[in-house]
């Protein structure tokens, strides 16, 4: 039978692959977006299968709570990337210095 | 058996289709394997019986997320392959760091199985006679009704959020003035002339 072992097992490699996106495609901000994403999918695969294990619905409604998260800042990131492209030209982030952080 | 057999073909496609979206040359493939991987996902959220979360992350993430990222790589003209150059030189490090997380989450997961989870204390338990999504309705709209307004705050801040940034006045377009065009009147749009025969006439 499916324990919450395996799913935690796959969400930790979700997990790992997210982080692992960020780093490897430091340029690319679209990429890093989606790699975000993964993350908070990673965290909602944790949420749902804890609360199917201890059979408390209080995972799932938290686990809504990411999803509109993430989908407002998909929406907020994709936002400020066109506006960004629109000013420069380019999505290549590690260049980006406009405000001397 | 069934279930287990469904479990792995979920979890395989699931992982694979990640590492295709971090490691596609194409964003457009990698908009493509992320919906792959949110179906799967939705697939094994099925199987731990959150049949409501499944849906909603079909519904979503594939329906509204990964459409959202489609625009975006398609609207705007991107040089994808200057963007790749400096994959390589930072795979070492991201490898480790993704190693040192692995291993750091393997040891969360160890952590949790030496303790033990109080059974007693659950907030809202499963009831087997309602179906999922009757009893995430009676928890949502109850109990965390005020969660659930902060949640559609968030969503209309995201909203307007995204508006204001995008939104810019195009210069050169004619726009319809509704104002003048009620204040226009005939006698200052219109003339009645009365040419002579042969005289011709002055526009």
């Amino acid at each position: 039978m499916i324990s919450v072992g395996h799913y935690l097992a796959v969400s930790a490699v979700l997990f790992t692959l997210g982080v692992l996106g960020i780093f490897i495609n430091r340029k690319n901000i679209i990429v890093i977006l989606m790699a975000i994403e993964l993350i908070l999918l990673a965290v909602n695969i944790n949420l749902v299968a804890f609360s199917a294990a201890l059979g408390d619905l209080v995972g799932q409604v938290f686990s809504m709570f990411v999803l509109t998260v993430a989908a407002g800042e998909a929406a907020i990131g994709l936002a400020i990337l066109v506006i960004y492209f629109r000013g420069r030209g380019t999505i290549a982030v590690d260049d980006a210095n406009r405000m001397k952080g | 058996m069934i279930q287990l057999i469904a479990f792995y073909l979920f979890a395989t496609i699931v992982i694979a289709s990640a590492a295709m979206v971090i490691f596609a040359r194409n964003p457009v493939h990698s908009v493509m394997w992320l919906i792959l991987a949110f179906f799967n996902a939705a697939g094994l959220m099925l199987l731990a019986g959150a049949e409501f979360i499944a849906m909603l992350l079909v519904i979503v993430y594939v329906g509204a997320v990964a459409v959202l990222f489609l625009f975006v790589v398609m609207m705007l003209d991107i040089d994808f392959a200057e963007l790749r150059a400096g994959f390589v030189r930072y795979l070492p490090l991201g490898a480790l760091v993704a190693i040192i997380l692995a291993a750091e989450l393997v040891f969360a997961v160890g952590a949790w199985s030496a303790g033990g989870v109080d059974l007693a204390a659950r907030a809202a338990p499963v009831v087997s006679d309602k179906s999922n999504i009757q009893q995430i309705g009676e928890l949502l709209y109850t109990r965390y009704i005020f969660l659930f307004e902060a949640a559609g705050i968030v969503l209309l801040v995201a909203m307007i959020g995204a508006i204001v940034l995008t939104h810019r006045k195009r210069g050169g377009v004619r726009t319809q003035n509704i104002s003048k065009q009620n204040q226009r009147r005939p006698q200052d749009a219109t003339r009645l002339v009365d040419p002579g025969v042969g005289q011709g006439m002055e526009l």
